[in-house]
Order: structure tokens, then sequence, then C-alpha cells
């Protein structure tokens, strides 16, 4: 294993991660409900789900976070390096696996976590351990 | 306010992955590879979330009723099960693959980047398809129990 210090970026990531955690934390005393995307996402997509209009804000939210924060500062790099047919083979396992576990990174790894949900946390290790194998395979074993 | 709370929140939710690089799919990535050029970071998003997420959790134990609805609606699943762990891998290896996950993606689509819309775009049909067949077998499972 080799850092990658030129990319590390502690006080960033730990500063945005408590905004991320402070947002959770706030969705659970004002709304009383649980800030995970995949919950909130695949609910729009439901006999009943659709019609919830805080599903639609948070939705919301998240699309006018990158609008907001240009108007305050640049906009960090967003790089996507996988091809259009692993963006929607991605796409497709991350949709179905997030509904299937019942939560994704946010509802499991932040949430769950922080309620000290068991459940969550071996979601969390799996979801965790099956990226490392996935890209330890796309760029140790198939690229190289 | 129920809806405006909910919009506030996701603001915050999406600067927070703005901030914490987590929005970048090239540095989730960097965080997956372990044997490459290993980038740390997300290990801190973690930790900064975990920790302000345990305090709001903690504190809403006490204060019992949310200030904006009437009950809590807290997730009601407590099993370990097949389901929660295949689902869980296989969100994983989509992750992996992209470096896209269900929250980062939506901020990616407000950036204007075409490649998370396409990956939205798989990301809903998929999500769309599982709803599908869970309903359907719910009602079997109904069904078998009359």
């Amino acid at each position: 294993m080799v850092v990658d210090w030129a990319n590390f970026t502690p006080i960033a990531s730990l500063l945005g991660g408590a905004m991320i955690g402070l947002s959770a934390a706030l969705f659970m005393l004002f709304n009383g409900r649980v800030a995970g995307i995949s919950g909130v996402l695949g609910g729009l997509l439901t006999a009943d789900g659709w019609r919830d209009v805080w599903r639609v804000s948070f939705v919301a939210g998240l699309l006018a976070a990158p609008v907001l924060y240009v108007l305050m500062r640049p906009l960090p790099p967003i790089v996507i390096q996988a091809s259009v047919p692993l963006l929607i083979l991605g796409g497709l396992l991350v949709g179905v696996g997030t509904r299937a576990a019942s939560g994704c990174t946010s509802g499991h790894g932040v949430c769950g976590i922080s309620r000290g949900s068991v459940r969550s946390i071996a979601a969390t290790l799996t979801f965790m351990a099956a990226g490392f194998g996935t890209v330890f395979a796309i760029r140790h074993l198939w690229g190289g | 306010m129920r809806n405006v709370s909910a919009f506030l929140v996701g603001l915050l939710f999406g600067l927070g992955l703005i901030v914490s690089g987590m929005a970048n799919p090239a540095k989730v990535l960097g965080f997956l590879d372990l044997a490459g050029h290993w980038d740390p970071s997300l290990a801190f998003v973690m930790i900064g979330a975990i920790a302000l997420a345990s305090l709001g959790f903690f504190a809403s134990r006490r204060t019992g009723k949310p200030l904006l609805d009437e009950t809590k609606h807290l997730p009601t699943k407590k099993k370990i099960d097949v389901q929660l762990i295949v689902g869980s891998a296989i969100f994983g290896v989509g992750w992996g693959i992209a470096g896209f996950c269900p929250g980062p993606v939506m901020v990616a689509v407000g950036a204007g980047k075409f490649g998370a819309v396409i990956f939205l775009a798989a990301m809903l049909a998929g999500m769309f398809a599982f709803n599908l067949f869970d309903a359907r077998r719910t009602i079997r499972g109904n069904a078998d129990a009359r």
C-alpha cells in the first residue's frame, strides 16, 4: 500500500463529513427521519411514496447544493472515469443493491452506525469489502 | 415546515458531500484502491459524519418526539439476513465500478455532469425493478399466508 499524499485531504474531508453528520442529526431531530439517500429516492418510486413532498424537497436540496456552492467559490473537480456502459452497469447494481439492502453509504454507513444498528454495521462492512474488491479486480487484475 | 427542513437538510448534506470530496468519483475510487495509490480521505468523512450524527441520534433519544412530526420514522428491520448481505455486496460492486453512490450522484447531476445523469437513470431503473420485485413478492407472500 502506498498512500496518495498528493490527493489526501483530511481537514476538508473531516469538515465535509461533519456537515453530512450534522445534516443527518438535524433530519432526525426535526423530521424524525433517517437521512438515507437510497431510501429517500427509492421511496419516490413506490406506489405510495411518490406523493411525499418531503422526499422531493430533500432531493431538490441535494441537486441545489452544487448550484449554491458555485455562487460562493469554484466547484471542486468531479471526475468520472467510468465509460458509459460501466456507468449503466454500476448504476443498475447500486439501484438494485441499495433497495435490497434497505440502505447505502448514508442510511447504513452514517446513520445506521451512528444509531448503533448491528444490521447497518454488517451492511457497511459488506459494501466496503465489495467496493475494495471490485476496484482491486478492475485496476489490478483486469487492467494490470 | 417539514418540507422546508427536508430541503435545507438535503442542501447541507449535498454541500457536505462537495466539501468532503465524496462527490468526486475519482476520489472515491482512490479510497477504494487499497493496492494502488491509496487516498485515505474518505475515512475522515466517515469519522466526521458519524461523530455528529451520533450526537444527533443520542439527543433525539432524549427529546422523544421530533420537532416537526408526530412520531419518529425509524427503520423496523433488525435481522441480519441474506437479502441485507447480498444487497450490500451488489451495491458495493456497483460503487466500485463507477465510484458513485446515491447521494454523490445527485450532487454530480446538480453540477450538470452528463455521466452522472446516465448513472442516475440506471440507478433509478434498478431501484424501480427491485421495488416491483419486492411488491410482487409481498403480494405472493400474503396469498400464501391465506
